[in-house]
């Protein structure tokens, strides 16, 4: 693994001894840092060259009611140009829950760190809004506490709903025309789902701006302590619907990681396939539905239907076009449809045309040019910097892809490469979206070459996976398993893990804290798209209303997983 | 445009309309590349292109006009295939005598992560069968089709058809109760969705699936010869 973390980085020796303590037999380095010194250890860590830790990937807090310090603030850090990552652990006691903010070194801080506060009651000094952001203004207690009743319900009254107060720059406050506030969603139709956005304007364009997320919010979070591990499944279907059976992968890879069993070999082969079938299908959608909001509805039709042909195989294969929950843990629900490759086949000649098609017609098309080259464009910099992954990331400049910086399933056995653009701005992140498409096609094609595994599609382990119906009915044993496995659930060993996958729109982390019960003991989920849209409200300042709409398309925001 | 943490590589103008962004040579995952700015040619800035996609929806529309490549579907008219793993609507199948085959065991209503299964059991009048559901209801619209009910039903007493037609008036007619389940809207085998034994598979499993079917279609005689018990 890693020398920068393993072998202490020089500035360990300007700390006070004990307040930096390298935590033993994790997953991944981990370090319990005292809250005292946590914001000049972020930005050594950032800064100083042998760490270079500049993605901050997630903020979360995890609960235990028996320690003396009862909360954990966990960080999970990962460095670029090493390539490594970092967890850092904060413990804080019950009565005096603070700790410092740490926007000033990673902007992505900023909306994570309100999530923390929402969900566990973490006050974060020198958080310049520091306010709930998923539940809302009404609510009371913090949700993700092991003392709060999940079955509580609190009723948002009219008086209570957050009206922000836009700070509006000098030189626009000074001058002599009518401004004025507008609601942009939440029940918009290009808002995508359900995101508000409080935006002052000046003529046409946007001089302050904030967001409001939360309208979807279904605290999967806590669901999933009340529930089995195997019952989370259908659960992460619904976090980035776009492509759902990412989310089953993400998932189902971190417990199998947790329990220490290897899917079968058919199994991996059939999630790296249909994983790059959903990936495809994402960006299907997002493209198709930025292009649809730019007024090029054409392209909506060629992109949509690659998307529907795509779901005739998933539903093949899971029996559900949008949540298929075919994942689980340690495999497959089923085995694949005996047309599988052939199916697959058809699909990669199918797919290809319309994707020729939109290029063709769009690519060099002058209007598309003036809404989208040069709007809403972030810098390499500055993207790391708000935590962004994924597409976007990639359209700037970053060639970071979880697929090639640690691979996964099968995705080191191929060829391919990943696309980078430079440009930073919408019209980047519609091309890296349709070369991704390229080269998911690539990657589906040499693994359909290669023949499918033979096998099982789910291990043969009568603790995780259910056993054959065939067998359940005939044999004393299976039944009995059978029946243990549905009463008591899989048993996870206890520990903690974060483990991610190339979603969609980034990179989908689950952090996983298991006490060996049969429920898990808290998941936290990376979303993606949670740190890009963050920078929303930074991104249309200062461009026109049309601009908004673009950029929202742009960045593939999912509210399913936004806001979970 | 936000200000940049570290100020060295600023961009103020968008790296599309200035200099693309440098990255810090030292970087791998940057990859450092030579980046030529976008700039339009003439033809572009006459809008020509234009013409280009215009001959792609031309193309389609004379494709589609004299080949007939349909996309689309005359629903209601002309209805999706499914295929035999699709998660419809539920159904619970019978004894030959057209008694339900549930023993009700709870496990689907366990090994549900919707928690909309209610049962509640009964002694059976046959000595053979220790229990059955006096009341079986589902929640339709608290279901999320996952299908972890058939998965864990030992009997084979619930599986899915692949019907999506449901809408209800009220709240009360989508709890869906015993009667309902099991004398479904179609014991047609083509309209079967997920359930343990799927007829597309090996020799072995055709045989069995056989079996299956015959208790269906016995239980299908049954329902149409005379109503299910209670």
């Amino acid at each position: 693994m890693s020398t920068a973390v393993t072998e202490a980085p020089s500035f360990l020796d300007r700390y006070p001894a004990g307040s930096i303590l390298p935590q033993e037999g994790m997953d991944q380095p981990t370090w319990v840092v005292s809250r005292d010194v946590l914001a000049d250890v972020a930005r050594d860590l950032r800064d100083d060259p042998s760490t270079e830790f500049d993605l901050l990937l997630d903020v979360c807090g995890v609960d235990y009611p028996d320690r003396e310090e009862r909360f954990e603030a966990v960080y999970h850090l990962y460095s670029l140009p090493r390539n490594e990552r970092l967890r850092l652990k904060v413990p804080l006691t019950e009565e005096d829950p603070t700790l410092p903010s740490l926007i000033p070194v990673w902007k992505a801080a900023d909306w994570f760190e309100r999530e923390a506060y929402d969900m566990f009651g973490f006050r974060f000094e020198g958080h310049p809004n520091l306010r709930r952001i998923l539940t809302h203004d009404a609510f009371q207690g913090h949700p993700l506490r092991k003392d709060y009743d999940a079955t509580r319900r609190w009723i948002l009254t009219e008086d209570k709903i957050y009206r922000p107060k836009l700070q509006v720059p000098e030189d626009v406050a000074d001058d002599m025309f009518e401004r004025m506030t507008i609601n942009i969603g939440p029940s918009h139709p290009a808002m995508h789902g359900t995101f508000r956005v409080v935006a002052e304007l000046d003529g046409e364009t946007i001089v302050a701006s904030e967001v409001e997320i939360g309208y979807l919010h279904r605290c999967f979070e806590k669901m999933c302590e009340t529930h089995t591990w195997q019952h989370v499944i259908p659960y992460t279907d619904r976090l980035n619907y776009c492509s759902s059976f990412i989310n089953n992968v993400g998932y189902c890879r971190t417990v199998e990681k947790m329990l220490g069993i290897e899917p079968p070999p058919k199994a991996v082969w059939a999630r790296t396939i249909l994983s790059e079938f959903s990936r495809i299908m994402d960006h299907c959608v997002c493209n198709g539905s930025t292009l649809v909001d730019a007024g090029a509805l054409t392209n909506f039709w060629y992109y949509f239907q690659p998307r529907e042909e795509i779901y005739g195989l998933l539903e093949a294969c899971s029996g559900a076009r949008l949540t298929v929950s075919y994942g689980r843990i340690g495999g497959l629900s089923q085995d694949l449809p005996p047309d599988f490759e052939a199916r697959c086949r058809r699909l990669l000649e199918i797919i290809p045309p319309f994707i020729d098609d939109v290029e063709q017609l769009i690519d060099k098309n002058g209007i598309w040019h003036k809404r989208a080259v040069g709007t809403a464009a972030i810098s390499a910099e500055d993207a790391v910097n708000w935590g962004w992954t994924g597409p976007c990331l990639r359209a700037s400049g970053v060639g970071y892809d979880v697929r090639k910086a640690r691979p996964y399933d099968l995705y080191d056995t191929v060829e391919w490469e990943v696309p980078v653009f430079h440009g930073g701005d919408v019209y980047d992140r519609y091309r890296v979206r349709n070369a991704e498409i390229r080269q998911s096609l690539s990657i589906i094609r040499q693994l359909l070459d290669r023949g499918m595994p033979e096998g099982r599609h789910i291990v043969d382990d009568p603790h995780v996976a259910l056993p054959p119906k065939e067998a359940c009915y005939n044999q004393m044993e299976s039944m009995i398993y059978h029946f243990k496995l549905i009463m008591d659930g899989i048993l996870v060993p206890p520990g903690e893990r974060y483990d991610m996958v190339e979603g969609a729109n980034g990179e989908l982390g689950f952090y996983i804290v298991s006490d060996g019960s049969s429920k898990p003991y808290r998941i936290k989920v990376r979303p993606p798209c949670f740190p890009i849209f963050s920078t929303f409200s930074d991104l249309i300042e200062g461009a026109s209303v049309s601009d908004v709409i673009v950029t929202l398309g742009g960045l593939n925001v999912i509210a399913g997983e936004l806001e979970r | 445009m936000s200000q940049p943490s570290r100020e060295p590589h600023a961009h103020p103008e968008g790296p599309a309309g200035g200099q693309p962004p440098i990255p810090p040579a030292a970087h791998p995952a940057y990859h450092p590349t030579a980046v030529e700015p976008y700039r339009p040619s003439l033809g572009e800035r006459l809008y020509l292109p234009l013409l280009a996609g215009m001959m792609v929806t031309i193309r389609h529309f004379f494709r589609n006009l004299f080949h007939g490549a349909e996309y689309t579907i005359d629903y209601p008219e002309a209805r999706r295939q499914y295929s035999h793993r699709y998660r419809g609507h539920h159904i619970l199948t019978t004894r030959p005598d057209g008694s339900v085959r549930c023993v009700a065991c709870f496990l689907c209503a366990t090994n549900c992560p919707a928690e909309c299964i209610h049962i509640e059991a009964a002694e059976h009048p046959d000595e053979n069968i220790e229990k059955f559901p006096e009341v079986y209801e589902i929640d339709m619209l608290r279901c999320v089709f996952c299908g972890y009910c058939v998965d864990a039903c030992p009997e084979e007493a619930i599986i899915m058809s692949n019907n999506y037609d449901m809408a209800y008036f009220t709240r009360e007619q989508s709890v869906v109760g015993k009667v309902d389940l099991m004398r479904p809207f179609t014991f047609d085998e083509d309209r079967l969705g997920y359930r343990p034994r799927f007829p597309e598979e090996d020799a072995l499993r055709a045989k069995m699936r056989r079996e299956a079917f015959d208790l269906v279609s016995a239980a299908k005689q049954q329902a149409q010869a005379v109503p299910p018990p209670d």
